[in-house]
């Protein structure tokens, strides 16, 4: 094609631009995270963000654009959570000995996730459909934008709010449990899953396959627990 | 590889129509877990079971589950639309979220060691 400008008017059109450049960034990423010995401030979710989001940003590509190409990345997140029964089953004794304590560690975490967000949001003046949108933030992002949906929020908001707080846990949560000595990875996987949903189980799973199986339970029940929960909890605000 | 996510498919399309028609608060998918872990504690009471791992639909679900973060990348750079949104209330959401986790990850993890260690001795 003798127009570059034509070529390119073409491509962004299609989906096949956008869903291989996305592949491509992941797979840089995810090779930098690696030689950084999946160093936690490095994190692949993160990078990959940064560099799409710039690159739509010089292109000024729509984001309507973008994820007609990257929704068959986003459909995967259905079956990969359907997945997780694997390392749960592969692990079952070890889930069978930790149901108190899990059963425990859900209710205590999915009440604190949701409170101590709006209330610090609430005392620093943000107004009450940010609230709304935050209230969800430490569950799986199809969950979240139902829920902040059914309270009036906004569900592109609560995406990018779930999304930063996965981000956030993956980041925190291995030189906060060294830093604690903490190394039961069946509480440690399950912390970060309940916190922050399926990228700190991606995380978990880097760092154990214990930690990851917990972690996936841990998403999938507070998954559930916070869709019951965070209405009743936002009557108090 | 593909008849292990039709598999997964099947699962979470099963746990969609449950969670739909019986109007239940939970995602589908999340039903398809369970569906597939019922499923998976047949498949092992049998007594030709291969381990999980060693199956097809084990191998197909360690892939997808080693690149899980991927599959977040594409409604993570719906940030660039929410910049403005965000930048407006800043301070509240960086501090909320980043005071959130961390509360959250602490009360999680103590929790569940606690009561780990509560209740160890009746095993």
């Amino acid at each position: 094609m003798s127009n570059p400008f034509a070529l390119w008017v073409y491509l962004s059109t299609t989906p096949l631009l956008w869903l291989t450049v996305t592949l491509t960034v992941w797979i840089a990423a995810d090779r930098i995270a690696a030689r950084c010995k999946r160093h936690p401030l490095v994190n692949p979710v993160l990078l990959s963000i940064i560099v799409l989001g710039a690159l739509l940003t010089v292109t000024k590509t729509p984001y309507q654009t973008y994820f007609e190409g990257a929704q068959f990345v986003h459909f995967l997140l259905g079956p990969a959570t359907v997945a997780i029964a694997i390392p749960l089953m592969r692990n079952r004794t070890l889930v069978r000995r930790n149901l108190l304590p899990m059963a425990a560690a859900l209710v205590a975490g999915a009440i604190v996730a949701v409170v101590s967000v709006v209330a610090i949001a609430s005392a620093l003046g943000a107004p009450h459909d940010i609230l709304i949108a935050l209230a969800p933030k430490s569950t799986t992002a199809g969950i979240a934008m139902a829920v902040s949906e059914s309270m009036g929020g906004d569900p592109a908001l609560t995406a990018v709010l779930v999304i930063s707080t996965g981000i956030l846990g993956a980041v925190i949560v291995t030189p906060l449990m060294n830093a604690l000595k903490i190394n039961d990875y069946a509480a440690r996987g399950f912390a970060v899953g309940l916190a922050s949903h399926g990228i700190g189980t991606a995380r978990a799973f880097a760092v154990s396959e214990i930690a990851g199986a917990f972690a996936g339970v841990a998403m999938g029940l507070n998954g559930v627990a916070t869709a019951l929960l965070a209405p009743l909890l936002m009557r108090l605000f | 590889m593909i008849p292990a996510l039709a598999a997964l498919l099947l699962c979470q399309l099963a746990g969609e129509i449950v969670a739909r028609g019986l109007g239940l608060p939970v995602p589908g998918p999340v039903i398809g877990l369970i569906f597939l872990a019922l499923g998976l504690a047949v498949y092992l009471r049998r007594p030709d079971a291969k381990p999980i791992e060693e199956t097809r639909l084990g191998e197909t679900a360690s892939q997808l589950l080693a690149s899980l973060g991927l599959l977040f990348v594409p409604a993570g750079v719906g940030v660039v639309q929410q910049l403005p949104r965000i930048a407006e209330h800043a301070l509240a959401i960086v501090v909320a979220l980043v005071g959130s986790t961390l509360v959250t990850l602490l009360a999680t993890v103590y929790v569940f060691l606690v009561v780990k260690r509560l209740t160890g001795d009746a095993e």
